[in-house]
């Protein structure tokens, strides 16, 4: 059978690393952030967490240097598009060049090869029940930033300074640390997502290897709406899309054809919920 | 010039960016154990010595191919992030025209072009369509349109097309003849001068048309641009076909001169689409600005090959270099002494 237990746990493992970016995007973007850098945090968090298992021998480590460095990295968003009211779509964009670069350049320095950096003795993250901890992390992510965002104090004060930051600032509100602390949230949750992708999902290192994911994510922040839950609802479609991909490679179907389903389903979804809403989305690309 | 523009053009934030690079990359090549000094000076010779500058001025009609792709639309603050996709297409289908067209040799080169345009224009126009009647904003519908296209002409290199008997992935040879003439025995041939006359073009569209006006007031305020009667789904749909036939044109050029066939990856891996959008948020879309640092990424990324001979500095690091240019000039960081310089005046 197509749709099987099977198909289902590969969407899961698939929709991990794109459920952590994405839940930051939607931070962000509550916060008034449009925040296009995450597919290079996510990069950082890959290349970080593979370099710290590899030296200490530690998954756990990794993790967590993964979130430090990819919090620090989202300081260029914050510091840029914040502090100096640089173009946050700008500064994404060269965010994301940035990590391809710096990654790229630190394999070939640290490592001392080229393009894949892969060790049977590097120490990924172990399975509990099929998954990663940090698959059942983001799930409990989902589920506290959906309470923190419509429930909690800080969520009120963060949608009100995305959607009025004059009115918040009069209300004592400062724009400029709620801001701060949702880029650096983002940054972190990137930074997991990374983890997992490299640590998780593969155990090694590529050059670009987030291929794309943080642009679905940042897709999955449109399509769920900016919601934690609608966020979900996104980033399982994408993953279902990943995992019918490799198993229609299993049936023979070029992997050109399958590395492009999940582009074009996402696509498809975009087109068909932003068709009844175009109204409210903002009405292009380009930078404020 | 006078000297006021002169100090302000030094104390503009692209100097500001352009020093910061050059200064953060040295600091990672003193990192590395490597001298600055030697690392950089291989970067020029190597780029613009005898050996280097053939290679140089080729890289270089890439690079400013997609640099004017990408900076027509940004004129108007529109971002094309398919390049790779329009490109590739632009390539595969000059690909199968210089391949099957039953025409004499001049000919079918000058169809493949077209055609090559032609296919990076619809490609590009159909992310126009998605951002003007379903909404999907520019910037997300270009990238996820770029992905299929990119597998779509993988799948074509490496099934239908693929070259029988070969072990890579790239079509068949063109046909002799069929292919842009190279000046002597270089490898620079007719497309610099192809993607010259459309930098001139921009120019002239830039400074002298009243199209070219309409995309400035629209990059500089959308707002007050549709109140004075721009029309801005025609202008980003226009934009955007421009822009593709552009990204079109430089895959063409590609699959037109060495090697004279389609290679997959050959026209994504060196990244000139990411180069062409650094090289034009550099320049800020300004036509001759565009030219200038296509120019200068060029030299860097061939220069980086030289560095990485001479100094075993891994060439990535001028993809470092690049990126870190952008992140102040997004920044918008300049040198600090406007303010004195305004009081002063004020007195």
């Amino acid at each position: 059978m197509f749709l099987d237990s099977d198909l289902l746990l590969s969407a899961l493992r698939a929709l991990t690393p794109i459920l952590l970016a994405a839940l930051g995007g939607a931070i962000c973007e509550r916060a008034g952030v449009f925040n296009i850098g995450l597919e290079g945090m996510m990069l950082m968090g890959c290349f970080t967490a593979v370099a710290t298992s590899w030296f200490t021998g530690s998954a756990w480590l990794g993790v967590l240097a993964a979130a430090l460095a990819a919090g620090a990295y989202s300081l260029i968003l914050a510091v840029g598009a914040v502090t100096l009211r640089g173009d946050a779509v700008v500064l994404g964009v060269a965010m994301n060049l940035l990590a391809v670069g710096l990654t790229g350049f630190l394999l070939r320095t640290v490592f001392g090869v080229q393009g894949t950096f892969d060790d049977p003795s590097l120490a990924g993250l172990p399975l509990v029940g099929g998954f990663t901890p940090l698959t059942y992390l983001s799930w409990a992510a989902v589920a506290v930033a959906a309470v923190l965002l419509s429930r909690h104090v800080w969520g009120l004060r963060l949608r009100g300074v995305g959607e009025a930051p004059d009115a918040a600032a009069t209300l004592g509100v400062s724009p400029v640390k709620y801001k701060y602390g949702a880029i650096l949230t983002s940054g972190v949750l990137c930074g997991l997502a990374g983890a997992q992708l490299a640590l998780g999902n593969v155990t090694l290192f590529t050059e670009n290897m987030t291929a794309g994911r943080g642009w679905i994510a940042v897709v999955a922040v449109m399509l769920g709406r900016a919601a934690p839950v609608g966020v979900l609802l996104a980033a399982l479609l994408f993953g279902l899309a990943e995992a019918a991909g490799f198993r229609l490679q299993g049936l023979g179907l070029p992997q050109q054809a399958t590395d492009a389903a999940p582009y074009v389903v996402t696509l498809g979804a975009l087109f068909l919920t932003t068709a009844r809403r175009r109204r409210r989305i903002r009405p292009s690309g380009a930078a404020s | 010039m006078n000297p006021a523009r002169i100090t302000g053009a030094l104390r503009s934030p692209v100097t500001f960016s352009v020093l910061a690079g050059v200064v953060i990359g040295a600091l990672f090549l003193v990192g590395t154990g490597a001298d600055p000094i030697t690392a950089y000076e291989a970067v020029l010779t190597g780029a613009l010595g005898a050996d280097g500058i053939g290679s140089t001025l080729t890289t270089t009609t890439s690079v400013l191919g997609m640099g004017l792709a990408l900076a027509i639309p940004l004129r108007a603050r529109l971002i094309n992030l398919g390049g790779d996709g329009q490109m590739v297409l632009g390539g595969i289908t000059a690909a199968v025209t210089g391949l099957y067209a039953p025409l004499p040799a001049p000919l079918t080169v000058v169809l493949a072009l077209v055609a090559g345009m032609v296919a990076g224009a619809a490609y590009a126009a159909l992310a126009a369509l998605c951002e003007n009647h379903l909404g999907v904003p520019l910037l997300v519908s270009s990238l996820l349109l770029s992905y299929p296209a990119v597998s779509l002409a993988s799948y074509l290199a490496r099934y239908p097309l693929k070259e029988p008997g070969s072990s890579l992935p790239q079509t068949r040879a063109i046909p002799d003849g069929v292919a842009l003439p190279a000046f002597g025995d270089s490898t620079v041939t007719v497309g610099l001068v192809l993607v010259a006359l459309a930098a001139a073009a921009y120019w002239f569209t830039d400074r002298r048309t009243a199209i070219g006006y309409e995309i400035r007031m629209t990059g500089l305020n959308a707002r007050f641009s549709a109140y004075a009667g721009v029309e801005r789904r025609g202008l980003t749909l226009k934009l955007m076909s421009v822009s593709g036939a552009l990204a079109g044109l430089v895959g063409a050029i590609g699959v037109l001169s060495f090697p004279y066939r389609f290679v997959d990856g050959s026209l994504t891996a060196p990244g000139y689409t990411w180069t062409g959008l650094t090289a034009a948020l550099l320049a800020m879309a300004a036509p001759v600005g565009t030219v200038i640092s296509s120019f200068f990424f060029a030299v860097l990324q061939v220069g980086g090959l030289a560095m990485e001979r001479t100094t075993e500095v891994p060439r990535e690091l001028t993809q470092v270099l690049q990126a870190i240019v952008i992140v102040f000039l997004a920044a918008r960081l300049r040198f600090p002494g406007r303010r004195l310089n305004r009081r002063k005046e004020a007195v």
